[in-house]
Parts: structure tokens; C-alpha cells; sequence
């Protein structure tokens, strides 16, 4: 006994240097992929920029700089601007809203027939989780481009495009969060006789009300952004205001729509965060 | 029984009549909201034009939009004064005119050139065929079409369709005629155009030719297979280089599809990704420390970090990639300091949640051991974070690839820009559909490519919050 402790003690020396050797060598690897991908990146990027990383970062402080100084010029003046874009925003605002509402309802949907525990048919699974992918992966710009390009201007476009996105997105997370509720709500349902939609009702929507309401909040909040950027390209709002005013060349205006949307999206932000919380006694 | 029920269910009801007063009025209250979203609705109805959706939406611009994505069509192009000299060519374009000496072209098997009695036939896909007279164009053999049609030039100059006076309307179904063209287009893959200059015609064909070796590429004769088995060989197609390099530089080369320009495009886009959340984290990491209270004593500069994080997050990229798309011009810089600025206030917030949320023990345990301030956090804190930071880190990568295609339409370069460029000359479509693909697949890509290193370097997929 006394003999064999030494000789125990020194294999799980022997074991502890092999796993600390190993786990050096991977981690020296990771950081070595890391570093390589760091500087082909850089290499890729150095290759296609258009201008060069010095001077860009020189110039870095030039187009706030004139935006400012544009709108230090204005004085008083400058607050009524301030306020003539709000309808802008506001139609971006309903845009990201109403197109939030339908894809969160199109999401249930979509959850409901992608979660194991409530459908029984695989297929029909797989085919709901390879539908949201694809909705999901496509980026919203590119739907909208496309509608864009079919109907013409207009706000349409980039509520189709959000809305599926949204459908998508939502709908992976809804999946999840149906999937991993309590099973026992919906046993009890069962031995009472109770049918497919009532359990549905009664045992698995309280129980991921909140959850799917918060998923839902955190992605209005993400498409506020989104729709701004859609208005970049044709769909109406603040973002096409902001694309027009860039243009011309506007620096008290642009500051105007930059600072009305960052003070949108901030404010935005804590709201979610405070009724996610309400929601679901968590902050993230 | 139910009435014993109905009598026990009163008693509860007056034992416990704060409960089901908060139940009723819980039940009106959700109620209310219910109808005040079903009202916004409607009202977003209408502001958004969504009613309009019948009206703006043209099923038959759509129509031709879809067929451009999956099918090439084919010219035929004959004009009244020079019947003899037929043109055919892919997609109209002048620089790929089959049967043209120097391009060694054959002509399509579709097409027979006959003497002047016969005529020089076109064989459509339904087997209805057009048929090329020196003074009249025929149109025979169309399924669901009884009779022939004959379209000739009256003595003004002007087509029209021989005995079209005689014919009812839904005889002339198909055929579309204004003063100074007939137009012949019984479904959307065939298209006979007869002018007073000139006939044309569109033969539509499923599938997307040339993806591989465009028009004029000596390659082209030969399938994708059958020119990856030429590589092999000695004999050399071209004698000025190998055939691998000759097969490699025609894909690159593609005039059609611009395999070279798109994938190169794509490469920077995935650059912009990677880097712009490598910054990001890179960013993150030790700000987060400072911002976190369990490392941090300083109050002041933990909420100046906050805000700091705040702003970051509320500039959105789209906002700093205007503002770096004037510092750095178009290009992968523009993107990847916009993502990595943003995410930086995204990751910071999400990393100091995780630092304040790590369990204190660990680090005391470190502490017991007389160890310094840093060794403790290194050893304390850091192991438990590790996972989450990798989870955060590798789930924004995938939707920063999407980020990185709308920034590129913006105008900093990359797919992004590609794609809207394709969609702008109103008929690329299959390279509008061929980009789509490849941004689909990408963001797929690095979807799953995210969630295996997540599975491999921290063993679960999901994201770890805290």
C-alpha cells in the first residue's frame, strides 16, 4: 500500500503534464488559426480597400467634425429641424412595428409546427425548421431589394422583407423555448381528455407567453434598425431622408436624423430592457 | 355531480374572492391590450399601404422576373430588307452571335436553315415552331391552338396577322397588337416579335447555361465534367497554357456569371464579418473588466464604460458605416470597423453581465492563496467567463455576416454591392438568383460553422447567457 501511493502519484503527474501539454498545444493552435485568419483577413481587406488604412484613420474625425460644425453654425435655429424629421421617423418606427406584429404571429405558427414535443410527424419538423433557415438567412436587404425592384417605392417592400425575417428568427427562438417548457402541464391536460388545441392553450402558452413577449420586444427592437436601413435603399422613413440628406450634402440635417435615431434606438434599448424584465424577472 | 361541483366551486370563489378578482381582472386587462393590437393593426393596415399589395403588385413583371432566375433565352433576329442574313444570339447580345466565322460557333440544333420554298424553321420547347419566310412569318403547330397563323407586312409597311378580321378574340389569344408590332407570346417561354424593320424572337430554355465557361471560351464546348477530365491530359486545347490553368482562368473569367468578381466579393464580406467581431471582442475583453463592479472599484469609470457601451450600441452600423465610408472610401475597412465598432457596445454589455454574474467563490478560493489582484481574476474569474465570451462572440459572427452584406450595399463594397449592381441592369436575374444563392448558403454556412466550434470548444450549441 504504502509502496503503491508513490508510484499512483506519479502516473497522475504524468497524466496531469500530458493534459496540460495537451491543452497548451490546442490552445497555442486556436490562437496560431486565429491569428493567421487575422492577417489574411487583413491582407484581403488591404487588397480591396480603396483607399489606404492610414489615411483613412487620419481622416477618421473629418465628416463628424464638418457635420458638427455645420450644425454649431445653424444656432437656434437648428431645434425645429430637429423636430420636421419626426414623421420620418415615425413612419419607420410603424414600419418595424406593424411588420414586427405579423412575423411574431407567423412565428407561433411556425414554432408550434417545429416543436417535437407538441407534433409528432417529423416531416412536417423538418420542413418548418428548414423554411424558418432559409426565411431567416436571407438578409432583409435582399428581399427588399427585390420587392423594391417589382412593386415600385414604397414602405411595402420592407414590411415583407422584415416580416419574414422576422417569422424566421423569432420563430427558431419560439422553437427552442417550446421545446424546452415543462412536459407536465401538458400530461396533466392529456389524462383529462383534453384536446390538441386546448393543450396547446392551456398548458404550453402560459408557460412561454412571456418568454416569446420578451423574444418579441428585443426584436422590435432590432427592427427599428433594420427598417432604417431598408428606407436606405427605397423603403421610406428616416433612412431614405437620412440617404437624400447625405446626398446633398445637408451636414445639420444628417446630424438631426442621426441624433433622432440614435436617441430612438437608445431609448428603445432601455425600454425593452425594462419590460423584459417585467416580463421575465431578468434583465438579458 | 355537477351541481355538488358547482356548490364547492362557490365555496372556493368566496374563500379566496381576491384571487379570482385579480383572475378577471388580469383576463379584462389582456383582453384590452388584445383589441388596442388588433386596432394598431388595422391602422397599419392602411397607413402602410398594405392594402395596396393588389395593386402594385404585376404578376407579370414578377412572372418575367422568376423565368429571367432559372432560364436564358435565345434571338433570332431577321430583317424585312436582308431575309438572308438570320442572326441568332444568347440573350441578345451582340458579342454572342452563334455561327459567326471567328467563333467557330455552331449553330443550335433547334434551328434549320432551309432553302427559300421551306423556309428556316424554329423549334420551340412545346414543339410549336415559327417559321421564317423571306416575306411572312408562320406560326404553326402550337399545342392548344387550332389553326396556323400567318404574320406578313401590308402595303404600308405595318404587320398584321393574315385574316385576323375573320378570327374571333379568343382565337387570337396569345397575340398582342398595336399599329406597328405584332407580338405572339402563347406562354411566357415563347416570343414572336414581327415589326415593320424586323422579326424577332425569343426561345426561352430552363437552366443556367454558360455558368461555367461563358460564350467565347474555347472551354465551352465541353461540360464542367468533361473539361475537369481534360486537365488530366497532355493535349493542350489552347497551346498558350495548360489545361488547368486555362480551366481555372475561364470559371474565374466568366463573362456571364463573373465567378472571379462574385467570389472575390464574398471573400470580402466574410473578411468584414470575421474581423469586425475579432475587433469587437478583442474591444470588449478588457473593457468589460473595467466595467464590471466585482473587478472594478471605481464607480465613475464603470459608468462612464456603461454609457460608452450605450452609445456604441445606439450608433447603429448603419450610421458608423456612413461615417467610416467617408474616412476609408468603399472597401472592408468601412465594414469591419462599423461592425466591430457596434459590437464592441454589444459584447462589452454582454461581457460584463457575465463577469458581475460569475460565482465569487472561485475567486476567494484564488485569494486564500495569498495570490495578487490580477491571478485572481485571471484564475477566478476568467475560466468561468471563457464559455460565455466564446457562446457571444461566435452567435454575433453569423449575424454579422448578414450586417456585412447590407453594408456592403451601402457602398462599402463586397457582395453587398455585387448583388445590387446585378439587380440594377434589369436583366442579369440568374446572377441576381446565382448571388442570392451564394449569400444564402454563406450565412448557412457560417450559421453551422458557429454552432460546431461552439460545440467543440465549450460542448453545447445553445447560447450561454450566464
Amino acid at each position: 500500500m504504502s509502496k503503491a501511493l508513490p508510484a499512483n502519484l506519479e502516473q497522475i503527474e504524468v497524466n496531469l503534464k500530458k493534459l496540460t501539454n495537451q491543452r497548451t498545444r490546442s490552445s497555442l493552435l486556436g490562437i496560431a488559426i486565429l491569428i493567421l485568419v487575422f492577417f489574411s483577413g487583413t491582407l484581403v481587406s488591404l487588397e480591396a480597400n480603396a483607399g489606404s488604412f492610414g489615411r483613412g484613420i487620419a481622416n477618421f474625425f473629418n465628416y463628424p467634425r464638418d457635420l458638427f460644425i455645420d450644425t454649431f453654425e445653424m444656432g437656434w435655429k437648428y431645434w425645429p429641424r430637429v423636430v420636421k424629421y419626426i414623421p420620418e421617423l415615425i413612419t419607420t418606427l410603424n414600419i418595424a412595428l406593424f411588420s414586427t406584429s405579423i412575423g411574431f404571429v407567423l412565428a407561433v405558427i411556425f414554432a408550434i409546427f417545429s416543436s417535437r414535443n407538441l407534433i409528432r410527424n417529423k416531416r412536417v419538423i423538418q420542413f418548418t425548421k428548414f423554411f424558418m433557415d432559409v426565411t431567416r438567412s436571407f438578409p432583409t436587404l435582399i428581399i427588399a431589394m427585390v420587392f423594391l425592384y417589382l412593386m415600385g417605392k414604397s414602405s411595402l417592400p420592407a414590411v415583407i422583407a422584415i416580416t419574414i425575417h422576422t417569422a424566421g428568427a423569432l420563430g427558431k427562438l419560439f422553437t427552442e423555448a417550446i421545446e424546452n417548457c415543462d412536459g407536465k402541464p401538458i400530461e396533466g391536460l392529456s389524462s383529462v381528455g383534453a384536446t390538441w388545441t386546448q393543450k396547446i392553450r392551456f398548458s404550453v402558452l402560459p408557460q412561454v407567453l412571456p418568454l416569446f413577449l420578451s423574444y418579441g420586444i428585443l426584436r422590435l427592437e432590432i427592427n427599428v434598425r433594420e427598417s432604417t436601413i431598408l428606407g436606405f435603399v427605397g423603403a421610406g422613413g428616416i433612412g431614405e431622408m437620412l440617404a437624400a440628406l447625405i446626398q446633398w450634402n445637408y451636414g445639420a440635417d444628417v446630424l438631426a436624423c442621426m441624433f433622432l435615431l440614435v436617441g430612438t434606438i437608445i431609448a428603445l434599448d432601455y425600454l425593452s430592457a425594462y419590460w423584459r424584465h417585467n416580463l421575465i424577472g431578468v434583465k438579458q | 355531480m355537477s351541481s355538488s361541483l358547482a356548490i364547492e366551486r362557490d365555496n372556493i370563489r368566496k374563500l379566496f374572492p381576491d384571487t379570482f378578482n385579480q383572475a378577471r381582472k388580469s383576463r379584462i386587462k389582456g383582453q384590452i391590450v388584445f383589441f388596442l393590437i388588433l386596432i394598431y393593426l388595422i391602422i397599419g393596415f392602411f397607413t402602410l399601404d398594405v392594402v395596396d399589395i393588389p395593386k402594385k403588385w404585376k404578376p407579370q413583371n414578377a412572372a418575367m422576373f422568376v423565368l429571367d432566375t432559372y432560364a436564358h433565352k435565345d434571338h433570332v433576329t431577321m430583317k424585312w430588307e436582308n431575309p438572308d442574313d438570320i442572326k441568332i444570339a444568347f440573350e441578345g447580345n451582340y458579342r454572342s452571335v452563334y455561327g459567326r466565322d471567328n467563333l467557330d460557333k455552331s449553330i443550335p440544333e433547334w434551328f434549320y436553315k432551309n432553302s427559300d420554298n421551306i423556309g428556316n424553321v424554329i423549334e420551340f420547347n412545346n414543339e410549336g415552331k415559327a417559321i421564317l419566310y423571306k416575306d411572312r412569318v408562320e406560326i404553326v403547330n402550337f399545342p392548344k391552338y387550332e389553326r396556323d397563323f400567318t404574320i406578313r407586312l401590308n402595303t404600308n409597311g405595318k404587320p398584321y396577322v393574315v385574316g385576323s378580321e375573320d378570327l374571333a378574340k379568343d382565337d387570337l389569344k396569345g397575340f398582342r397588337i398595336t399599329e406597328n408590332r405584332v407580338e405572339f407570346r402563347p406562354t411566357l417561354h415563347e416570343r414572336v416579335q414581327v415589326y415593320p424593320k424586323k422579326v424577332e424572337i425569343h426561345r426561352y430554355s430552363i437552366g443556367w447555361k454558360y455558368f461555367w465557361f461563358d460564350f467565347s471560351s474555347p472551354l465551352e464546348p465541353y461540360s464542367f465534367f468533361e473539361a475537369l477530365g481534360l486537365t488530366f491530359s497532355k493535349e493542350r486545347v489552347v497551346p498558350e497554357m495548360s489545361n488547368l490553368k486555362l480551366f481555372l482562368t475561364e470559371i474565374k473569367d466568366n463573362e456571364a456569371f463573373m465567378h472571379g468578381r462574385v467570389w472575390w466579393a464574398m471573400l470580402e464580406t466574410i473578411v468584414m464579418a470575421v474581423l469586425g467581431t475579432m475587433f469587437a471582442t478583442v474591444m470588449a475583453l478588457p473593457l468589460s473588466f473595467l466595467a464590471a463592479y466585482n473587478v472594478t472599484p471605481i464607480k465613475a469609470l464603470r459608468f462612464t464604460l456603461r454609457r460608452l457601451f450605450d452609445t456604441l450600441r445606439g450608433i447603429d452600423f448603419l450610421i458608423w458605416s456612413l461615417i467610416f465610408l467617408r474616412a476609408f472610401g468603399p472597401g472592408p475597412f468601412t465594414g469591419i470597423f462599423a461592425i466591430g465598432f457596434t459590437d464592441t457596445g454589444t459584447l462589452g454589455k454582454l461581457y460584463s453581465e457575465a463577469i458581475e454574474n460569475t460565482e465569487k467563490k472561485q475567486q476567494e478560493g484564488v485569494q486564500s492563496t495569498g495570490a495578487s489582484k490580477f491571478l485572481q481574476h485571471r484564475f477566478g474569474i476568467i475560466p468561468q467567463i471563457l464559455p460565455i465570451f466564446v457562446s457571444q462572440s461566435l452567435y454575433y459572427l453569423e449575424s454579422n455576416t448578414r450586417g456585412a452584406v447590407i453594408i456592403g450595399a451601402m457602398g462599402a463594397g463586397g457582395i453587398g454591392l455585387q448583388f445590387l449592381g446585378a439587380l440594377g441592369t434589369g436583366n442579369d436575374f440568374e446572377n441576381v438568383a446565382y448571388m442570392a444563392i451564394l449569400v444564402l448558403a454563406v450565412v448557412i454556412f457560417m450559421d453551422r460553422l458557429s454552432a460546431w466550434l461552439r460545440r467543440i470548444l465549450i460542448g453545447t450549441d445553445q447560447l450561454i447567457v450566464r
